[in-house]
């Protein structure tokens, strides 16, 4: 783990760390496998949904009890839900189940039904990060129905996990998963430190690896570098379009230019970022959704080819003019921008070095800069001092409805152009409401209609310039048994009750 | 043999700086020039220290990064230099609560988390400004914020002259304070200023270095010494082409030089 985990309540997450430690000690009713992206039985034998999404009902597993000895039933995942959607507990996840009071009605002690009061698109795929609390256990949030237990925490430098000797997984011949007696949690950040102890054994699994150490692991030992395939992660470049943000007028209007923008995209050469910076571990963006999204990705969108040329006439058809070496717009004002990404992110500054390289032929100068993350902040949320920002994007979620705070006009993390009152553009008008249309429809193939219209309404307009999609890289120790690593998070370890030790 | 030796590093001084002086007619390839299908190329005919991550020349870079940080960091160090000279020995010779308000400062001055505060202050600056006016800023941080540790010794040395009898005799002949100052207190810190300055500038040039590893300094696609030693993050790279120390070992030749350059007699002045 890169850091220390914030919390070890289940309900309360919202960092990568304490993401872990819940997949790894609690159960849910539903799991999204992580390499079928199909959504499989836990604790709930089975479910059905009802009343267009506003209602589901769910039969439960018989004879499951939490880590410290307590039965699990209906009563608990009732506790679990009230407690999520309670107010008081801010709990993260509540926001996905939409607002207003849930009502929960339990029938025996393996049965029950939940009603929203509005429809929630793709409720099923929700409760796979709903963890089941236990309603009577003194220890609360502590007992789990994971296939592990917290045992030990030495704040920065570790945690310890055992085997739950309750766990209800069996194999096929009876015998109680999981085969691991424990796991220990390294706290690390350095990652040349965390690839010396994987090659001196101290280290077995090594999840997001870099491209460089990746490529060096697999040229010591090919057997243990693991490239699970294209990620859901990608780089993006995107202008400041805030009307308010302290800038100059015609770089707005330059930045509020489709054309501009899409000349921009056009110049870029994705595949040598591909090959030069990712080692050919990434794939040129073809569009704001990665491939890796089976369902949502919409495969009628090619990753378009760099065609400079192109991009200097379509700057032209805009009044731009390319005089002696530099771009100048209608008004003679020369072409010159900067980006600002994050210092220390080496693979990030290379992109934007390439990046600038690729502009210098179409005459537009570009000045790289890297400020510390949390002066980036600042300027891409609150006060808009800057013109470019050149970011990566951690997609966790394959459905769209979890991205609504990207894409609605009206959202904080809108990045290009946040908190608008009302649609700036006719075409991010056009994306709120599909969006929402999206978001209230039930069928999931009238959704997907509806987000591949999104998809490409941002390709066409190019308001963040997706730039490359990067490989779920992994580090496996040759020394374990079934370890399949899946592009979606957890990488190496979604199937942990199931992996072990080679005799 | 200590004057072999000064005239040795001299020579090597005058060499580095001319080889980087002459970087347009004596690099093999333009500084910023990527030759994408060769990223991380091992030393050949055509790239004779190999290239860099994105495919560029590192002799190139090195010889005009040299250029940048051999050029800057002696302005940097006039710049501290001048500052020390003007606020110490003014401090030095007033006395007094002037004196004592001065050496607080200096010492509040020093006790900064400097690297921290480069940190932030560069994120205040405008964004828009060129490699080149980001390098000027760089080194013009550091000059400006370099000035508290030689004051501290230009201090020292003017108190100590401040009761000297020929300033007493000065004095008494109705020397205004003004001229007391620049006609007989600074010409004798000469050596002092002059030290000072000598050792301020591989200080600088090791600051811009630390700067360039923590990826703030000169911008991309300038190169300076302190952009070219974050390719030694990279352990196993290094070991795989010893030409990345490149960088380090003309570091390290050049502070060398100014060590053995610098006259003895005004380490003691």
């Amino acid at each position: 783990m890169r850091a220390e985990p914030k919390t070890f309540h289940p309900l309360l997450v919202t960092d990568e760390p304490s993401e872990t430690v819940r997949y790894l000690t609690s159960g849910v009713l539903i799991r999204l496998n992580r390499v079928t992206q199909e959504l499989e039985p836990e604790l709930a034998v089975s479910w059905k949904t009802a009343s267009g999404g506003r209602q589901i009902t769910f039969q439960l597993r018989d004879g499951v009890s939490f880590s410290d000895g307590a039965p699990f039933s209906a009563e608990d995942v009732a506790f679990t839900l009230r407690a999520m959607m309670d107010p008081n507990l801010r709990s993260p996840m509540a926001d996905s189940f939409g607002p207003g009071p849930v009502r929960v009605e339990v029938s025996g002690t393996a049965r029950l039904t939940v009603t929203f009061p509005a429809p929630v698109a793709g409720l099923e795929r929700l409760f796979d990060q709903v963890s089941i609390l236990s309603a009577q256990s003194p220890k609360k949030e502590m007992a789990g129905l994971g296939p592990f237990l917290v045992a030990e925490h030495q704040p920065g430098s570790h945690l310890r996990l055992t085997r739950n000797p309750n766990y209800w997984k069996r194999e096929a011949s009876g015998r109680r998963l999981p085969y691991l007696d424990s796991i220990r949690l390294d706290i690390q950040q350095n990652r040349e430190t965390e690839m010396l102890r994987f090659r001196r054994g101290q280290i077995h699994l090594i999840n997001n690896l870099d491209p460089e150490l990746f490529e060096r692991l697999a040229a010591e030992t090919a057997a243990a570098a693991q490239d699970a395939g294209v990620s859901l992660e990608s780089e993006q470049l995107w202008f400041n379009q805030v009307a308010r943000a302290p800038l100059a007028a015609h770089k707005k209007t330059w930045f509020r230019s489709r054309n501009f923008r899409a000349a921009v995209s056009q110049a870029i050469q994705r595949q040598d970022i591909c090959h030069v910076v990712f080692r050919g571990r990434a794939m040129p963006a073809p569009g704001p959704v990665s491939p890796a999204n089976r369902f949502w990705f919409n495969a009628a969108l090619k990753p378009a080819p760099s065609n400079p040329a192109e991009a200097l006439r379509r700057l032209q058809a805009e009044g731009f003019e390319l005089q002696a070496g530099l771009l100048r717009d209608r008004q003679g004002n020369p072409v010159e921008f900067s980006v600002i990404t994050n210092s220390g992110n080496r693979n990030r500054e290379r992109v934007a070095a390439m990046i600038q390289q690729d502009l210098k032929p179409l005459g537009i100068r570009l000045n790289v800069v890297t400020l510390d993350f949390p002066s980036l902040l600042e300027r891409i949320t609150r006060n808009f001092q800057y013109e470019a920002c050149l970011l990566g994007l951690v997609n966790v979620d394959l459905d769209p409805s979890a991205q609504m705070n990207f894409w609605l006009s009206s959202a904080s993390n809108h990045p290009w152009n946040p908190n608008q009152k009302s649609p700036e553009t006719l075409w991010e008008a056009e994306i709120d409401r599909l969006m929402r249309a999206q978001a209230a429809a039930v069928e999931p193939q009238k959704r997907k209609g509806y987000f591949d219209e999104v998809q490409q309404i941002a390709v066409r307009e190019a308001p963040s310039i997706d730039l490359v999609f990067k490989n779920a890289l992994a580090a496996v120790s040759p020394a374990l048994r079934n370890v399949t690593p899946a592009v979606l998070r957890p990488q190496t370890y979604w199937n942990v009750e199931r992996i072990y030790f080679a005799k | 043999m200590k004057n072999t030796a000064r005239h040795l590093a001299a020579g090597i001084l005058a060499l580095v700086f001319s080889a980087s002086l002459l970087a347009g007619l004596l690099s093999p390839a333009r500084y910023d020039q990527q030759f994408r299908d060769f990223p991380n190329a091992s030393p050949s005919r055509q790239f004779p220290l190999g290239t860099d991550e994105l495919g560029r020349d590192r002799l190139s870079r090195l010889l005009y990064g040299s250029r940048v940080s051999l050029l800057l960091a002696p302005a940097a160090a006039l710049l501290a230099t001048l500052l020390a000279g003007v606020l110490g020995a003014t401090a030095g010779y007033l006395g007094g609560s002037p004196e004592r308000l001065a050496a607080a400062s200096m010492d509040l001055f020093l006790s900064l988390p400097w690297l921290f505060l480069l940190v932030t202050v560069r994120a205040t600056l405008p964004l828009n400004v060129s490699p080149l006016v980001s390098l000027g800023i760089t080194f013009l941080l550091l000059g400006a914020l370099g000035w508290a540790a030689p004051a501290r010794v230009v201090r020292a040395g003017t108190a100590a002259l401040r009761d000297s009898e020929f300033i007493l005799a000065a004095r008494a002949c109705g020397c205004r304070s003004s001229r007391l100052l620049l006609r007989h207190v600074l010409p004798n810190l000469k050596p002092v200023l002059s030290a000072q300055f000598w050792i301020s500038i591989p200080v600088f040039i090791v600051s811009e270095a630390n700067l360039g590893l923590l990826g703030l300094g000169v911008a991309e696609p300038l190169p300076s010494w302190g952009n070219l030693l974050r390719e030694l993050e990279n352990y196993q790279a290094v070991l795989a082409n010893p030409c990345r120390l490149a960088p380090l070992f003309l570091l390290v030749l050049v502070m060398g030089c100014f060590q053995a350059i610098l006259p003895r007699e005004d380490f003691t002045a």
